[in-house]
């Protein structure tokens, strides 16, 4: 039991860091992306092709997933990004789509549908990191979290968090302003997917194996429950939401009660969710971080 | 010598054409309800391709209740009756779905209906799936599929029978919304949702009809995508997503438009597939890429007008 606790708190972890990249995207520039699972597949072909094909090690593959799921959020933010951000959530969603189809398909380089198996493990200071071992790959997915709760934080208490924000309230107004929206929209898109590529590492190293089944679009959907559950523009709340939702999905198993809840029924639950967050809690549960004033402009 | 064509013969252009036909109608009656609801309350209903699915296993569930065992008259009659069933199931559930889900958010940002939307489509696949079962049904066919050939071109019956309904149902929605009063109503609403308010055009019932409209179009695609593939709980997401790429690309909040784009998108890819040899494991891929240069090239659609932004 502890274990299987364990195991819901590793994928929490790797799940909150995609949402932090959702909640910059859909929190904080009001963007409906839906496609996190593209990235996080993207980052986790990138670890697993590495370390096994190239004899690489997983921390040298971290920075080139997250390099190559920004630079496709880059270029997919680029063309869509310059009109009204409804286009962005149907390409997102037909990225998702192709990343999978690609995968299933370019047998040479992704072993198709059979996926990749047998990564190493990570090591830190000549140290395995067992997947088995779950304390210790605990440790390791919190640390990731910790620092991208930080990094992400201090981002978007910058200039680049205030410039997202006045887009997500007035574009027209936001781009009077000087803000070039475009640019900045891309750049969030961009390190929004860069975050979840670096899930998707963790996930290869995690697993141990990848294959394209694990990447469908109820990750993506499950993502964006975390925020939207949590409090969009919250990067504390949306980290609150990855729990409960991954708590959620595990509940016939944490329960024992997996012969009478079917399936389907977290999923219809996740719909749910979403459906009445919006109409009765839009602001999550937590709600959004308030932003105080900075030193000079307080009254 | 006579140089050889870039397609095989004339009667497999003519095979592509005839194929590439039936799925583009199928595409442009599902973008008739993206378009439409698009150009009155600017959002994208996501739901739309769960609308499809759910219509098509009730179509199916009527077919197969009353078909009888002998092919002949009645197994057609039925077919048709079966296929109102399930517009007029589909038409309620749409009305239900606006009303209980996207009705209150009216007024809030433009995020909180796409994503009330987006838990609608996975609260219907969902359902259907717990309730159906996720295994694939087969639609027992109405009559006799052989092929008809004709100089070297095969046509299905069913082929025949899709592009009929389409047309037809085609041509009743631009009668519907040229000539009716409800169609003027629709028009103006789309136009200027709060001039027509003004005007005494009651606009919640218009949204409602256009809702009904739209998902009853939907069902039938469905129904008639039964014909053709296998009806199962998630066949109405890839179908859905390529349709509003239709609707993109014939110009959103145009009927014509969506028309237009259905039709382009099924030639766009049955050739590429046969022609442009693309394989056939990226088929989908090829409506995506349409969208993004369509985005890229003339963001407002073939038909549709630039809009500019008010502030």
């Amino acid at each position: 039991m502890l274990n299987f606790v364990l195991l819901i708190l590793i994928y929490t972890g790797i799940y909150a860091l995609m949402a932090i990249g959702q909640n910059l995207i859909t929190g904080y520039v009001g963007l409906l992306s839906l496609t996190q699972a593209g990235f996080f597949a993207i980052g986790s072909y990138a670890t697993a092709i590495l370390t096994t094909k190239m004899g690489w090690g997983f921390w040298s593959t971290v920075p080139v997933a997250a390099l190559l799921s920004g630079m496709f959020g880059f270029l997919i933010g680029l063309p869509t990004l310059r009109l009204k951000g409804d286009y962005l959530a149907i390409a997102t969603l037909g990225f998702g789509e192709i990343v999978r189809n690609v995968l299933n398909n370019w047998d040479s380089l992704t072993n198709g549908p059979m996926g990749i198996q047998r990564i190493p493990m990570a090591t830190i200071f000549g140290q395995r990191i067992s997947p088995y071992a779950k304390w210790s790959f605990l440790i390791l997915v919190w640390a990731f979290v910790l620092v991208a709760y930080l990094v992400y934080e201090r981002l978007t208490s910058s200039r680049l968090g205030r410039a997202l924000e006045a887009i997500r309230e007035d574009e027209i107004a936001a781009s009077s302003m000087g803000i070039n929206t475009t640019k900045y929209k891309v750049w969030a898109f961009a390190l929004g997917a860069a975050i979840a590529g670096v899930a998707g590492s963790l996930q290869a190293v995690f697993v141990l194996s990848v294959t394209p089944a694990v990447f469908t679009f109820m990750v993506s959907i499950m993502v964006l429950c975390m925020v939207v559950l949590g409090g969009m523009g919250n990067f504390k709340a949306v980290i609150l939401g990855a729990f409960i939702i991954q708590f959620i999905s595990y509940l016939p198993q944490l329960t024992g009660l997996t012969n009478i809840i079917p399936p389907q029924f977290k999923h219809v639950l996740f719909g749910l969710i979403l459906v009445v967050m919006m109409i009765w809690r839009p602001q999550g549960i937590l709600g959004r971080k308030e932003r105080t004033a900075p030193r000079g402009l307080k009254r | 010598m006579i140089k050889e064509p870039i397609v095989g013969s004339v009667a497999e252009f003519f095979q592509h054409l005839m194929n590439g036909l039936t799925l583009g109608g199928i595409y442009a009656l599902i973008a008739l309800g993206y378009t439409m609801v698009y150009g009155i309350l600017k959002f994208i209903n996501f739901a739309h391709g769960d609308i499809l699915m759910i219509g098509s296993y009730i179509g199916l569930f009527i077919f197969n209740a009353i078909r009888g065992q002998a092919l002949g008259i009645w197994t057609m009659i039925a077919f048709f009756v079966a296929m109102l069933g399930g517009m007029a199931f589909s038409a309620a559930l749409g009305m239900v779905i606006e009303r209980v889900a996207y009705k209150p958010l009216r007024n809030a940002t433009r995020l909180a209906p796409l994503l009330s939307a987006i838990g609608v489509s996975f609260i219907l696949s969902n359902m259907a799936a717990w309730m159906w079962g996720t295994k694939s049904r087969k639609l027992e066919y109405p009559f006799d599929n052989t092929p008809i050939r004709f100089k070297g071109i095969s046509i299905t019956p069913h082929q025949i029978l899709i592009l009929i309904v389409v047309v037809v149902m085609m041509i009743v929605l631009k009668l519907f919304v040229d000539k009716s009063r409800i169609g003027k109503a629709m028009r103006a609403t789309s136009l200027d949702l709060d001039t027509a308010k003004l005007m005494g055009i009651k606009a919640d019932k218009i949204i409602a009809v256009t809702f009904a409209i739209g998902s009853a179009l939907a069902a039938t695609a469905g129904f008639l995508l039964a014909l053709e593939i296998k009806v199962y709980p998630t066949m109405g997401t890839m179908t859905g997503l390529k349709a509003f790429v239709a609707a993109v690309v014939g110009g959103i909040g145009n009927i014509s438009g969506a028309m237009l784009g259905g039709i382009l998108l099924g030639l766009l890819e049955t050739f590429g597939v046969a022609i442009l040899g693309i394989p056939y494991g990226l088929k989908d891929t090829i409506a995506f890429v349409a969208l993004i240069l369509i985005l890229l090239i003339k963001p407002e659609g073939l038909l549709g007008k630039a809009e500019k932004e008010k502030v």
